[in-house]
């Protein structure tokens, strides 16, 4: 075993550092939640207070229920963000398996062209986006978000899955290429089993943003039926009024999802980051 | 009949020339073995005949037909590779059985061919296990066991036993042997262990950089190697070269002589100092340096000879072999 980890100090030293670390990461999510339970007064008296008997309160959540379509709003969210991370995943594990595997012209510069969009902030392009959607008649669908955050998150993607895919075995691919499979079964039923944690990163790190994203919603869809949850969340937030039970509220079942989610994903996460390093 | 036919194959990687004009002809039912030192180009040459690479120029015939550009799985071939390269996510009789699968061949014929070729590795009772819960002589087994299914017209080894430890490749090589007899089919079998080489094939193709260097059985290129190359590939301990200069002085030839055909005899025309001796039990090897160039000799039984005595040795000039100064044999 590790020395520094057999050590008693440096064991409570790193677990006191990672508590710390967690109760600092997780503060404002409890304070969120617990100020969705109370009542508007009890807000603003005592913020940090937990929701007692006097100050517990459902308003903010039957606000969000009766105003606006919360549900709808869930369903683009969902609808967007799963859809991205679909694409993503797809296009960018094609892109990467072509790179690691094909020798052809160019091969390197392509792959470095790609990598090239993890310096350059998609936000950048937005007025040329807009421009493109509107000429296109995306503007107010889901598939404009869509669009984008597959841009957005293809280089990173790319990036990550090309380095996993290299580091499996040419022989597998070869024993399937004189078995008879094809070279798209053997991406699919060889390689991609293969780099599945690889993926569950590149999904972790793609969704949170695209969840959580308010620039591309606020300009490329705003309309009613397109709305997404951060979006929908914006209406109690007034200029001079904010009913913040309700931001509070929809915030809080906002996070419920993407916990979810990465609750799935986590496993096969940490045994992506892990891999290489451990073993 | 012959089983495969390379005329004048050449493989470039850019401007690195891999396999220079290589001609070889396999006959029906043949064990052939490709061995070299590494780089020499036998698993490239390997991959040129399974089609995972394809040929600068020259032509490929398996059986009857021009492959040359035919894809793998229809070149009647199987393969085994040293990593194994099993389908990790899938248990040994789907490993097996996907080939088939994929041809879109009947259940039975799948069923009927699954049975046969576990009974023969002994892997009846490992069929619903997945790779990586079985032991790397188990692992070697599947990976022949998915090349027999396929029944092909020739099966390629790339150095299948050397992921495996000593005790286990012995073993497995044994089984090899047996298999071929009993498929009575044409193998190519790639290694840089000429025990390997020596002790499995019919005829041995030798390579160096690319080229042809030898062609033959393993007794033909044993007692009759064409160049200074082959005649220390082959053999272990492997042949002691000396200048022919300090027997004959002026002679710029080099003579080749195998451990076992040197003797130990105070008044032989050569003498050095014990530096080591190997005690096998049934042989002892004995090194012996002759002013910096260390000699080996294998005598067989036990012997006490000591380290750092002076000891003169001998050969039967019958038995030893002349090289010119570009290696070529001479006599």
């Amino acid at each position: 075993m590790n020395k520094a980890r057999s050590n008693r100090f440096n064991l409570f030293a790193m677990h006191g550092a990672l508590i710390i670390y967690m109760l600092i990461a997780l503060f404002p999510v409890f304070i969120i939640i617990i100020n969705s339970f109370k009542t508007r007064k009890a807000i603003f008296r005592e913020p940090l207070a937990l929701p007692d008997a006097d100050s517990f309160s459902m308003v903010g959540y039957q606000t969000v229920m009766k105003q606006g379509d919360f549900f709808l709003y869930f369903q683009n969210s969902f609808i967007v963000t799963v859809a991205s991370l679909f694409f993503v995943l797809l296009f960018g594990a094609m892109a990467a398996f072509a790179l690691s595997e094909y020798r052809f012209k160019g091969n390197t510069l392509m792959g470095l062209y790609l990598a090239l969009g993890i310096m350059i902030p998609i936000r950048i392009g937005t007025v040329a986006i807009l421009d493109m959607m509107v000429a296109s008649g995306l503007v107010n669908t889901l598939w404009a978000l869509i669009l984008v955050y597959t841009a957005q998150g293809l280089p990173l993607a790319v990036f990550i899955l090309s380095e996993f895919m290299r580091q499996i075995s040419d022989d597998l691919k070869n024993a399937g290429r004189i078995d008879g499979l094809s070279e798209y079964t053997i991406f699919f039923r060889l390689v991609l089993p293969l780099v599945r944690p690889a993926m569950a990163t590149v999904a972790v790190f793609n969704m949170i943003p695209i969840w959580n994203d308010l620039w591309f919603p606020l300009i490329l869809a705003p309309a009613e039926e397109t709305k997404t949850l951060t979006l929908g969340s914006q209406v109690f937030i007034g200029q001079f009024v904010t009913d913040w039970n309700a931001v509070l509220s929809a915030l809080s079942m906002a996070i419920l999802p993407v916990l979810v989610l990465y609750v799935i994903f986590s496993r096969q996460l940490i045994r992506g980051i892990t891999s290489g390093a451990v073993k | 009949m012959t089983a495969l036919s390379l005329k004048n194959v050449n493989k470039s990687f850019g401007s690195v020339h891999v396999l220079k004009d290589i001609n070889l002809e396999v006959e029906e039912g043949e064990f052939v073995v490709f061995v070299g030192p590494s780089g020499c180009g036998k698993s490239t040459l390997l991959r040129v005949i399974a089609g995972l690479e394809d040929a600068s120029s020259g032509d490929i015939h398996i059986g009857e037909d021009l492959v040359n550009l035919t894809p793998p799985a229809k070149r009647g071939i199987a393969m085994v590779f040293q990593s194994y390269a099993l389908y990790p996510h899938l248990n040994v009789r789907n490993n097996m059985t996907l080939a088939l699968k994929q041809a879109k061949r009947s259940k039975e014929v799948i069923d009927a061919r699954v049975a046969e070729a576990s009974r023969m590795l002994d892997l009846e009772q490992y069929l619903d296990r997945y790779p990586s819960e079985l032991s790397g002589g188990q692992r070697q087994r599947v990976a022949i066991g998915r090349a027999i299914v396929r029944q092909p017209k020739l099966f390629l080894f790339d150095e299948p036993l050397s992921n495996l430890d000593a005790a286990l490749r012995m073993n497995t090589r044994i089984e090899i042997a047996n298999l071929h007899r009993q498929l009575d089919a044409s193998m190519i079998y790639v290694t840089h262990d000429q025990t390997e080489a020596m002790t499995l094939a019919d005829k041995i193709v030798v390579l160096r950089d690319g080229r042809v260097e030898q062609i033959g059985s393993p007794m033909e290129l044993y007692n009759n190697p064409a160049n200074q190359f082959v005649a220390g590939f082959l053999g272990a301990p492997s042949m002691n070269f000396i200048a022919a200069d300090k027997i004959t002085p002026g002679d710029l030839r080099t003579i080749g002589i195998r451990p076992e055909d040197l003797t130990i005899s105070s008044d032989g025309p050569l003498s050095g100092q014990v530096t080591h001796v190997e005690h096998l039990g049934g042989d002892t090897n004995v090194i012996v340096t002759l002013e910096d160039q260390p000699m080996t000799l294998r005598l067989f039984g036990q012997h006490g000879v000591k380290i750092g005595e002076t000891v003169g040795l001998a050969f039967d000039p019958a038995k030893s072999y002349l090289f010119d100064q570009n290696g070529q044999r001479v006599t």
